[in-house]
């Protein structure tokens, strides 16, 4: 075995060694925090990241192989679909109010402009509030 | 490298163990999805890092599937729940069938 491999070999297992802890970090964040918005905000950093970094460690592993574009697909594919699938888990949260506004720092999406007993929780933000005709069929 | 197998597999485990802990627990549909997505995203870590220790390159294509299962599955929950917003009355789906939300048992603060 080259000193090149070596070093190769080092550099792949801290890859997949720190992927490993993300899944772990993940694990905890989902036992521990108190509502969708901050589970989903702890869930996917080994969607994206984990993943990543570990299909990166396996793709230096297997450097040579011609899976290895398959398995950079996978962790694109990951990058490219968390994101959108996370977006929509959020939005039908806030929605659904699994959001502890109590919780919140800072509220934008709440924002509308309102002051007095609605200023709070305004009621723009919930899909039967809208009218009829322009409801987000989304 | 046993070693390194034990090391990134308990880890591994040990995540995939505490996302199942929250899909029963729940309390929520929504916390479920959360929890079945990353539980996915973990089993496709751990493909990887099989084919990567044991540089056994036929596992592969199951991570492209199982990361392509997990987005499909929770887009399509996901847009489920929003159907039945729109279904229901009220604000918060219940009158749909959905359980009531969690922000109801920290109303009376």
């Amino acid at each position: 075995m080259t000193a090149v491999q070596t070093v190769l070999d080092v550099v792949a297992i801290a890859f997949l060694l720190v992927g490993s802890l993300m899944a772990l970090a993940a694990g905890m964040g989902l036992v521990r925090f108190p509502d969708v918005i901050s589970r989903l905000h702890a869930g996917t950093k080994p969607q994206v990241a984990g993943v990543l970094l570990i299909t990166v460690g396996g793709a230096i592993r297997l450097v040579g192989t011609p899976v290895v574009w398959m398995l950079l697909l996978g962790g694109l594919l990951q990058l490219l679909t968390v994101p959108v699938s996370a977006h929509m888990i959020s939005r039908i949260a806030y929605r659904r109010r699994h959001v502890r506004r109590d919780l919140l720092v800072v509220h934008e999406a709440g924002f509308l402009g309102l002051v007095g007993p609605d200023a709070d929780d305004p009621p723009g933000d919930q899909p039967a509030d809208a009218p009829r005709d322009q409801r987000d069929r989304g | 490298m046993t070693l390194v197998w034990v090391a990134a597999y308990s880890m591994l485990s040990a995540g995939a163990a505490l996302a199942m802990v929250r899909v029963w627990l729940g309390p929520s549909l929504l916390d479920r999805v959360v929890a079945t997505e990353t539980l996915l995203a973990i089993i496709a870590a751990g493909v990887a890092v099989y084919a990567a220790l044991a540089r056994d390159s036929a596992v592969v294509p199951v991570l492209l599937v199982v990361a392509l299962l997990g987005f499909v599955g929770a887009v399509s929950v996901v847009r489920y729940v929003g159907g039945m917003l729109l279904m229901s009355g009220d604000d918060d789906g219940q009158g749909a069938g959905l359980p009531p939300a969690a922000e109801q048992s920290t109303e009376g603060r």
